[in-house]
């Protein structure tokens, strides 16, 4: 283990911070004080004078043609304007991989929900009234409404494959073949602030867009291809995103943009949580077979997986979410002989999209919960198969990429044995379960993940990431980057980054709102990239910046003398400001047609080991505790690292066990906060987090990404703890309490032998078989 | 409350969510809680006297309560989280007469009685008397609940009380059981009587599970008759597929539950 691995300390302090080392210190992020004050202003918030707000006519059919729009009893009210398909300035459509996602749709409606028309008024309630009173006709006929459905007509929205040696021979040479089936359902992101967004013409006549928004510049050539003009974006605050924020705002930006060319006004659109959850994307629900070949040892030797995603309506990132499920759904595990086939198919519901993990919390629920079932037939504990199995430095991956850097899975699982005997107390549980008679039932699980950082292949190199570093005053350099902090607290992260470059303490760094006339487009904040990759070329920016202040390679010995030499340069040159662009690492390449390659760059490694109480009763599972071990890289701000690992993992438990999203119909049953049932505090277990520093070269200071991989494991490592605790084998997330009933009453359980004695005892079941 | 579109408010916790989701206004909001008579918690020759405007933090403060309904408190203090207690009533619980209302049920099974007014006068009903259907009570337009009455529990009386919800807190009920019995001795045995069961979640309106009473009264105290009342409760109920659970689940759950609170009452 290189860095300083160690348990995290929660109460670090600025109290003596050596300039030149903020990384690794937590200092207090800059909009903490406003928010916890309630004075932080989000979109709804935003105040314009002549401002008018916009809503929504939204199909209440999964699959129908329009036959008719009728808007004359909302057009009675002379303030009141409608807008349908037809009134579009450019192409209907959103652009993102395929051409198939409109603005508003024209002559059918594909989804429950889907934007049929737009309203705007001088008043909320007003525009509310107008759209109950636009009328629209429509021939109902028959959808495509869950993956058995798509899987027995299938359109695909996109496939692509892996293979890597002689499966043939792989299976050929093993002992045991092992298959499984592995389901997982809708997620809601459930962002404390619901999507909404104003668009305004200027006093210059141009459209300028303020929201709530993950990706500026995804917004902005949205709308250049409806309005053939350039359009400035702005995020505001944003509260929460997870991936909801990621391709949404395009549509929501759209259409307030129509509203405020057609009114000639500002014009705000935000919806309240029912809309909210009606309307906008979730996690793929997924479907993943597993067939998988062990030898002798209890070593991999091959691996089939059939991954189906059900992307929704239209194509919006179904291929790139395919192409990450894909890429991680062998797990973190080693195995010479290898094929993997995915594809996204086309259902009647909302577009599933960008969701925390982007497809591969799904495919890594299947081979964990595949790997578990595997532990049981060759008669070992699940924590020694996956020692016997992670990848070790030097391990090759399906796509041929050498691991040569920064894994620490073998670590991450020594971690998690030394912390929480899990052997032992995994074996006790699975000896104690038959016999038990107590009201609650204990059990403990655990899962091995691993997830990539930054775009996939070579998008980093596509994508190029100008950052821009200036020099405005002495003491105050703007980090001008695109990256949106929506809650993740990445504003001090990159400060944190750049002011050590610099040799500066934080507060002479400021990053710059994200404006797209102010900051280049350095790339949408997904993907886990933010710090590995815009902070890797930031950092290099800051060196950069160094050299220009004519201070050849290192920092300045202290800020005074950085303040000395900027008013120098100031004075002498006027402002300065630095550009740096993403550069690839010798050797690194990826073929999208092949699937070979570099995947990614680096890969962040995790451990979720979950101690959960399952009530006898009610099969209501309660997490008790929960040990995350992860390796980060570097943890530049300890405490808001640890609360990405927590927040991420309650996430993922959430997804897991509680967060149930049914459809009936294409219709959500689920689409309140009364319904739709997230962790609250009270949910959350006791965590007992340890950060593991193993650096790789392509962050900054070592960083490896880590928003995404504590949602990876969370889901599985619960679910394997239900099972030791009751003996019922889940296969489906989330495993609530009514799945697990049903789970029971037909028998998936680890035989009527091993089934936890006081879910037998008393009342016995037969009455609902 | 003459006003033809007036409505009465406490809490206000089910009135906003209500008037949010349906857009619904109203002319005029008569506030109720700072009126005397529907305010405080006494002792009242045998019963305890709890104002409808009581909220169910301050239920679970009251040492009268804890006293002789335990499992109101218990019932309180699983409603919402404490935000929601705060501000919400059991006035407004009963009121909103929503089936899955948390304290309702243990009403029930308690033998409550009510004080309701209107502008014809006040009377007292009967609070297994109250509900109709699903939401439908027999308080009149613009009549109010003013008064909750709970009898003095008996030396040898038992109250047990179970909610399963959908989370550890601000959770709404998937099923809630409420159970009180006498235990009495017949030839150095123990055996039930006066045994009122309430349960919510399992039908339109919160219901007292009468054959499981019949089944229970007489019976002997015993891990036996624990597990007849449990099936005799899943028969009884016939409870639905909703956002919420399913029939199947809210059946099983609720035989466990009866199940585990009449075993409770030998232990
Ligand atoms: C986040 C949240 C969580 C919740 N969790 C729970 C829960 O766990 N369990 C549960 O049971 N409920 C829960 N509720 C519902 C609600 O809090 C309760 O039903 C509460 O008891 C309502 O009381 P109130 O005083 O707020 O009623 P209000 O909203 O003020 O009134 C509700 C209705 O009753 C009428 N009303 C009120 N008082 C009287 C009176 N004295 N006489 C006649 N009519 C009256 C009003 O006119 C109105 O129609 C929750 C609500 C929220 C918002």
């Amino acid at each position: 283990m290189r860095g300083n691995q160690g348990t995290l300390r929660r109460h670090e302090t600025m109290a003596h911070i050596d300039h030149g080392r903020m990384v690794g210190t937590s200092p207090a992020r800059t909009d903490g004080a406003q928010k916890v004050r309630g004075l932080c202003r989000y979109v709804d918030d935003l105040e314009f004078d002549g401002l008018w707000h916009g809503a929504t006519v939204r199909s209440p059919h999964a699959c129908a043609r329009i036959v008719a729009i009728d808007a004359a009893a909302a057009l009675a009210d002379p303030d009141v304007v409608v807008l349908t398909a037809r009134d579009l300035p450019g192409p209907n459509v959103l652009r993102l991989i395929a051409d198939d996602w409109p603005v508003l749709a024209d002559g059918r409606v594909n989804h429950f929900a889907e934007p049929v028309a737009l309203v705007a008024a001088p008043t909320r309630e007003r525009a509310r009234a107008a759209v109950g009173r636009v009328e629209v006709r429509y021939e109902v006929e028959r959808g495509i409404h869950d993956l058995d459905q798509a899987l027995a007509s299938p359109r695909i929205l996109a496939s692509c494959r892996i293979e890597r040696g002689d499966l043939e021979a792989g299976f050929a040479a093993a002992t045991h073949v092992v298959e499984g089936v592995y389901d997982t359902a809708h997620q809601e992101h459930v962002y404390i602030e619901p999507q909404g967004m104003v668009a305004r013409p200027t006093a210059q006549g141009e459209l300028e867009v303020i929201g709530s928004l993950q990706c500026p510049y995804y917004v902005q050539k949205a709308l250049a291809l409806l309005f053939d003009e350039p359009v400035r974006v702005r995020q505001a605050p944003t509260g929460g995103g997870f991936g909801g924020k990621e391709e949404f705002p395009d549509a929501i930006a759209a259409h307030a943009a129509l509203l405020a060319r057609r009114v000639g006004r500002p014009v705000k659109i935000v919806y309240d949580r029912h809309e909210d959850m009606q309307a906008t994307p979730k996690r793929h629900p997924s479907r993943v077979r597993h067939r998988t070949g062990v030898d002798a040892a209890g070593k991999l030797c091959a691996m089939e997986i059939e991954v189906i995603l059900d992307g929704g309506a239209y194509t919006t990132l179904s291929g790139v979410v395919l192409s990450r499920a894909v890429l991680h759904a062998g797990g973190a595990y080693a195995c010479p002989n290898v094929r993997i086939e995915g594809r996204a198919l086309a259902t009647n519901t909302v577009p599933s999209g960008a969701f925390r993990g982007f497809g591969a919390p799904q495919t890594q629920f299947a081979v964990e919960r595949q790997m578990d079932r595997i532990a049981r037939l060759i008669g070992t504990d699940p924590l020694t198969l996956r020692e016997r199995n992670a990848y070790r430095l030097g391990d090759v991956t399906p796509t041929g990429q050498v691991l040569e850097e920064s894994v620490s899975a073998l670590e991450c699982l020594a971690a998690a044995q030394a912390r929480t005997d899990f052997k032992r107390r995994w074996h006790e549980i699975e000896d104690a379960r038959a016999s038990g008679e107590g009201h609650a039932l204990h059990g403990i699980g655990l899962a091995l993940s691993w997830h990539g950082a930054g775009f996939t292949g070579e998008g980093e190199q596509r994508m190029r990431s100008p950052v821009r570093l200036a020099l405005v005053a002495p003491d105050c350099v703007e980090v001008r980057v695109a990256a949106c902090d929506f809650g993740q607290g990445t504003t001090i992260v990159l400060s944190q980054i750049v002011a050590d470059a610099l040799g500066l303490p934080t507060e002479m760094v400021r990053v710059v709102d994200p404006d797209t006339s102010k900051v280049p487009d350095s790339g949408p904040t997904v993907a886990s990239r933010t710090v590995m990759v815009v902070g890797g070329i930031l950092e290099r920016a800051g060196r950069r910046l160094v050299r220009e202040l004519g201070q050849g390679g290192a920092p300045p010995a202290s800020p005074a003398e950085f303040v000395e030499l900027a008013r120098a340069y100031l004075t002498q040159h006027g402002e300065l400001e630095v550009e740096e662009r993403f550069e690839p690492a010798p050797g690194q390449t990826f073929d999208e047609t092949t699937y070979t390659g570099t995947a990614y760059s680096a890969y962040g490694w995790g451990v979720h080991v979950a101690e959960v109480r399952v009530d006898a009763d009610t099969l209501a599972t309660r997490v008790e505790r929960a040990t995350l071990v992860f390796d980060v890289g570097k943890a530049i701000h300890p405490v808001l690292c640890a609360g990405q690992v927590e927040g991420g993992s309650l996430q993922a438990f959430g997804f897991g066990h509680l967060e149930d999203l049914r459809l009936s119909e294409g219709r959500p049953l689920q689409d309140s906060l009364s319904t739709y049932v997230i962790p609250t505090a009270v949910d959350a277990p006791d965590f007992d987090t340890i950060l593991i520093e193993n650096p790789t070269r392509s962050g900054p200071q070592g960083a490896k990404g880590v928003g995404e991989l504590p949602m990876d494991g969370g889901g599985p490592a619960l679910v394997a703890a239900i099972e030791n605790a009751t003996g019922i084998v889940a296969t489906r997330a989330p495993a609530t309490p009514e799945v697990l009933l049903e789970d029971l009453l037909a028998g998936r359980t680890l035989g009527p032998e091993a089934v936890a004695g006081a879910l037998q005892a008393g009342e016995p079941l037969e009455g609902l078989r | 409350m003459g006003a033809p579109d007036a409505v009465a408010v406490a809490g206000c916790t089910d009135l906003m969510v209500v008037d949010t989701a349906t857009g619904r206004r109203h002319g005029a909001v008569v506030d109720l809680q700072r009126l005397p008579e529907l305010a405080g918690v006494r002792d009242d020759g045998g019963w305890i006297d709890i104002g409808a405007a009581v909220s169910f933090s301050q239920l679970r403060r009251e040492a009268l309560v804890a006293e002789h309904a335990p499992i109101l408190v218990q019932a309180a203090a699983t409603i919402g989280g404490w935000q929601i207690q705060n501000r919400a009533t059991i006035g407004g619980n009963i009121a909103n007469a929503s089936p899955v209302g948390d304290s309702l049920p243990v009403l029930l099974a308690l033998g409550a009685e009510l004080v309701l007014a209107s502008s014809s006068g006040e009377r007292r009903v009967s609070y297994a008397d109250f509900h109709r259907g699903y939401r439908e009570t027999v308080l009149e337009p613009g009549g109010l609940i003013v008064r909750v009455r709970v009898p003095h529990a008996l030396p040898d009386q038992f109250q047990g009380f179970k909610k399963v919800g959908t989370r550890e807190a601000q959770a709404i009920s998937k099923v809630v059981v409420a159970l009180s019995a006498r235990r009495v001795e017949v030839g150095g045995q123990e055996h039930l009587a006066d045994v009122r069961l309430g349960a919510g979640a399992v039908a339109a309106m919160p219901i007292r599970l009468r054959r499981t009473e019949a089944l229970l009264e007489g019976a002997p105290v015993g891990a036996d008759t624990a597990t007849r009342a449990a099936r005799e409760a899943r028969a009884e109920v016939n409870p639905i597929d909703d956002a919420r659970s399913t029939a199947r689940y809210r059946a099983h759950v609720l035989g466990r539950v009866v199940r585990r609170l009449v075993g409770d009452i030998s232990a």
